[in-house]
């Protein structure tokens, strides 16, 4: 039996969780099965992230894009539960012309994920990354960071004022 | 030739065009202001002074030797291109002088006759004007140096004569007449013009080029063999010019006009029509002499013409009832013998009896002025009579001036009119037949005029018995010019008594500067005495006949004047007295010729100019209208395409926008994807 | 770690933004389609990490797959408010039901 590295199964199986994750949010008729399968492949992305030593990110991952994301796709579906049938609440449409688009989309990518020579250079230490990103926030990218905060309140507001009842006087 | 210069003979023309300005642009302010005086004033002190001036051009010519008697006023540069050169300049010799003092003279005589004879009407002051403006261009032409400037006296007379033969306007016979005269004139005139272009390209031709006389006279060797279509050019050109002495001085064919410009005031019939206007074509042939006398067959046909009409005229006069016809004829009759004598080339013979005739003739005309006056205005002879003892100055003076008309031996017509019969028969030019039809012309002449003369002043009065009452002698303004006339018509002649009667004719010997080279000719002829004395014998007794047949039927009333009219089914008498039918026939051939041709020319510009106008604007309208169709359906059709083409591709793409999110993100994702593959590949 | 390369990372990212792009496409449900475009961010961010790691071993990747989070989270936030906007006046999620703007 070939030597195959405990990692690189560690790694398949979270790529596998991941994709399939992935296709049950993509072919689900379930609404709720569909967010679910969103939450999994969403901590496979995390597992991933860990693996290519980006141990920050993938807390960030973790905490806001499961935390906070997932939970908000989550109210909105109970927000809008005046569904007839809960369990086929997740239609899809126009499913042939989407996997031929989609599937030269794909091919084409992977063509060029396979034909073009990565330049593979030295990979970066495994060590926290969480310096070194703080570091990036506030020295080069310091603008970017600081306009994201406005983002942020924009879009404070702005879900506020989107979301709220119409007087009906 | 040695020409003295001066400079007072432009006043000779010139005074009376200052008359006739101011009466002509004042005269009715004038006349209201100042009266009639003033007007008669004005308009006769210039011609009289016009008179002394010309006396003093007299006086002075007499002092030069008789080669150089010449005086020239050059005034102004009138016309200067190329070759042609024409200044206004006044020329006096011995012939223009001759003429400047007959029509000042006589025409002031006749100004100061007509302060009386036209004193009752309101437009007294328009009939000064125009005389003074007609005296202006008869000097114009008598005095001017070039042919050009003779011309403009020459159109000038035409046009005064046309508005005093048409003086009162408002009755048409009157503007008729007028316009008949002036017509027929310009027929004239025509000829004369062609004249002068001929006579100016031919000299042109040979290189002298002027319209100067003098010029021409010098140069006139240059045109001798010269032809042009095959003419000699000298023929051609004095035969132009005798057309216009035809229409000027009413000669066959064109003499119609002068019978009916009677209607003019009595005056106007005597200045212009006697004395003066009607002189003017005798005038220009002696002018030009040097080149009559280069062409026999133009001379031949002046002699003939002038004969015929002598005698024509005559034969009409003898019937005429009306006084002043009578002397219009006359007058037609006596310059025929004129133009028998330019003919012949006895021009100074001519000129002589030009003179002659404006005394008497001018004499008779006013003296039937002063009948007409005083008979209240009947001009018609078979109501006049008896007349003779209650105008005795018109009479006497009127019976003088028949006297010297019809030859009477001692008048001045007499030594003139046998001067001309005489050189008729003995010229070289000329021949028995010219004299045989002068003669007779004499007798024919004494017949009418005597005849005149009896029926107007001796018998009883015919007259109306209201006129009767009236009758006058007339104011002293009229009767002086007549005596001066009268006694002019017996003394002029002895101006001129030939050689053979033991006279020196002081009158020829004047003029023999002027017609030198004519002279030439006629000095050729006979010279027999005998035969002269013989000749006026029977021309004096053939006058003589004339007034005895005169005597017989209208002072003896031997026969009735009715009764010869039957004579012969009255025919000679109706053609006679129709004047030989010539005025209808003029009107049958030439004036409803013209109109005929107007009529077709009128149809043409009716029917086929104004066809194609008419065609041409339908077509346009045709046009018009495939233009309207094309631009409506063609290029209306382009811009309602497009816009339905926009109208349709909009709303076929419309469709893209379905409002389905999934549709969107296929197209964003199909652009992108498409973008890539033409990146990639 | 041996045997796994870049190229395997790059795999996964390719499928599931493929999938992701599917979930777009297809679904009908105003939620579902967010899901798929957060399927898609994710997919990009496997990407950004994978070539920090491998590809310079630069630390901005991981930098700017911070800011996608960040952003997708208010992405989501917005999406959803609009979603629930969208329920209240139509009264569905379909977003066959939202065509107002059609031709």
């Amino acid at each position: 039996m070939p030597e195959v590295s405990l990692s690189v199964v560690v790694f398949y199986a979270f790529a596998v969780l991941t994709v399939g994750s992935a296709a049950a949010v993509a072919f689900s008729s379930n609404i709720v099965y569909s967010a679910f399968a969103l939450m999994g492949t969403l901590f496979g992305v995390a597992a991933l992230y860990v693996f290519l030593a980006a141990d920050f990110v993938a807390a960030a991952q973790v905490l806001i894009y499961i935390g906070g994301i997932l939970v908000l796709i989550l109210f909105a579906v109970m927000l809008t539960h005046r569904i007839a049938n809960i369990e086929v609440s997740n239609r899809s449409v126009g499913r042939l012309p989407a996997a031929i688009v989609v599937g030269g989309v794909a091919g084409m990518m992977g063509y060029a994920v396979h034909h073009t020579p990565w330049p593979v250079v030295a990979s970066l230490p495994d060590a926290p990354s969480t310096y070194a990103v703080g570091n990036g926030f506030l020295g080069p990218y310091v603008l970017p960071f600081e306009f994201a905060s406005f983002v942020l309140l924009s879009v404070l507001i702005g879900a506020i004022v989107i979301s709220r009842k119409e007087l009906k006087s | 030739m040695e020409i003295t210069t001066v400079s007072y003979l432009r006043w000779i023309p010139l005074l009376p065009l200052l008359g006739a300005a101011v009466n002509g642009l004042g005269g009715s302010v004038i006349q209201k202001r100042f009266g009639k005086n003033a007007i008669s004033a004005i308009a006769v002190t210039p011609v009289v002074l016009a008179f002394l001036i010309a006396v003093r051009g007299f006086l002075q010519l007499k002092g030069l030797d008789p080669e150089h008697r010449f005086l020239l006023d050059d005034v102004w540069r009138w016309i200067d291109i190329g070759t042609l050169k024409a200044d206004v300049a006044f020329w006096l010799d011995p012939l223009s002088c001759v003429m400047i003092l007959v029509i000042t003279g006589i025409g002031g005589l006749i100004h100061i006759y007509s302060t009386g004879y036209m004193h009752e009407d309101e437009a007294y002051w328009r009939f000064f004007a125009y005389l003074n403006l007609f005296t202006f261009a008869m000097l114009t032409l008598v005095l001017g140096d070039s042919l050009l400037l003779m011309f403009v006296g020459w159109e000038g007379v035409g046009l005064c004569s046309f508005a005093l033969i048409g003086f009162w306007w408002t009755e048409q016979i009157n503007t008729t007449a007028g316009n008949k005269a002036f017509i027929v004139n310009r027929v004239g005139d025509f000829g004369f013009i062609l004249g002068i272009f001929l006579i100016f390209w031919s000299l042109d031709a040979a290189g002298h080029g002027s319209v100067v006389f003098r010029d021409i006279q010098h140069h006139a060797v240059s045109l001798e063999g010269r032809t042009i279509w095959g003419l000699p050019v000298v023929v051609l050109a004095t035969l132009f010019f005798f057309v216009g002495a035809t229409g000027k001085s009413a000669q066959i064919p064109l003499y119609v006009w002068l019978p009916d410009a009677m209607q003019g005031p009595t005056p106007v019939s005597a200045l212009i029509h006697a004395a003066t206007m009607v002189t003017a074509g005798v005038y220009m042939i002696a002018r030009l002499n040097f080149l009559y006398a280069m062409a026999p067959e133009t001379l031949a046909v002046v002699a003939g013409i002038g004969a015929a009409t002598a005698f024509f005229a005559a034969t009409i006069g003898l019937v005429q009832n009306d006084i002043k016809r009578v002397l219009a004829y006359s007058t037609v009759s006596q310059l025929g013998y004129m133009f028998v004598a330019m003919g012949v080339g006895a021009y100074a013979a001519g000129v002589f009896h030009l003179v002659t005739h404006a005394f008497f003739k001018a004499c008779l005309f006013l003296g039937s002025g002063s009948v007409i006056h005083g008979m209240s205005g009947e001009q018609d002879m078979r109501k006049m009579g008896g007349l003779k003892d209650k105008m005795p100055t018109t009479f006497w003076t009127f019976l003088v001036a028949t006297l010297a008309l019809t030859g009477t031996p001692l008048t001045s017509g007499f030594f003139s009119k046998d001067e001309i019969l005489w050189k008729a028969f003995s010229s070289p030019y000329g021949s028995a037949t010219l004299w045989i039809i002068g003669v007779c012309g004499a007798g024919m002449t004494a017949c009418y005029m005597f005849r005149q003369v009896f029926m107007t002043f001796f018998g009883e009065t015919r007259a109306d018995h209201h006129v009767v009452h009236h009758i006058h002698e007339s104011p002293g303004s009229m009767t002086m010019p007549l005596v001066i006339l009268a006694i002019g018509s017996i003394l002029v002649g002895y101006l001129g008594v030939p050689e053979f009667l033991g006279g020196g004719n002081r009158f020829e010997a004047w003029l023999e500067p002027v017609f030198a080279s004519g002279h030439e000719m006629a000095a050729h002829a006979s010279h027999e005495a005998g035969l002269e004395w013989t000749l006026m014998l029977i021309s004096v007794a053939v006058a003589a006949t004339g007034f005895l047949i005169a005597y017989v039927l209208y002072y003896r009333h031997a026969a009735s004047p009715d009764a010869i009219a039957e004579v012969a089914g009255g025919v000679p008498y109706r053609v006679l007295y129709n004047k030989y039918y010539v005025d209808e026939l003029y009107w049958a051939v030439f004036i409803r010729g013209t109109l005929l041709l107007s009529r077709i020319l009128a149809w043409f510009d009716g029917a086929i100019v104004d066809g194609i106008v008419n065609g041409v604007a339908s077509l346009t309208v045709a046009i018009s209208w495939l233009d309207g169709l094309f631009d409506n359906r063609v290029i209306d059709g382009l811009v309602n395409l497009l816009a339905d083409f926009t109208y349709n591709v909009g709303s076929r793409m419309r469709r893209m926008q379905t409002g389905n999110i999934n549709a969107y993100l296929y197209v964003i994702v199909g652009t992108v994807t498409l973008v890539l593959l033409a990146r990639l590949f | 770690m041996e045997g796994i390369s870049l190229e395997h990372f790059l795999i996964v990212g390719l499928l599931v933004f493929a999938l992701g792009l599917y979930t777009v496409l297809t679904r009908k449900n105003a939620i579902g389609i967010l899901m798929g475009v957060e399927l898609i961010l994710n997919a990009a961010n496997i990407n950004y990490i994978a070539f920090a790691r491998y590809g310079g071993a630069s630390i901005d990747g991981q930098v700017f797959a911070i800011f996608v989070i960040m952003l997708a989270a208010a992405e989501a936030a917005i999406g959803l408010a609009i979603v629930l906007g969208i329920y209240q006046n139509f009264d569905s999620i379909d977003v066959e039901a939202t065509d107002s703007l059609r031709y």
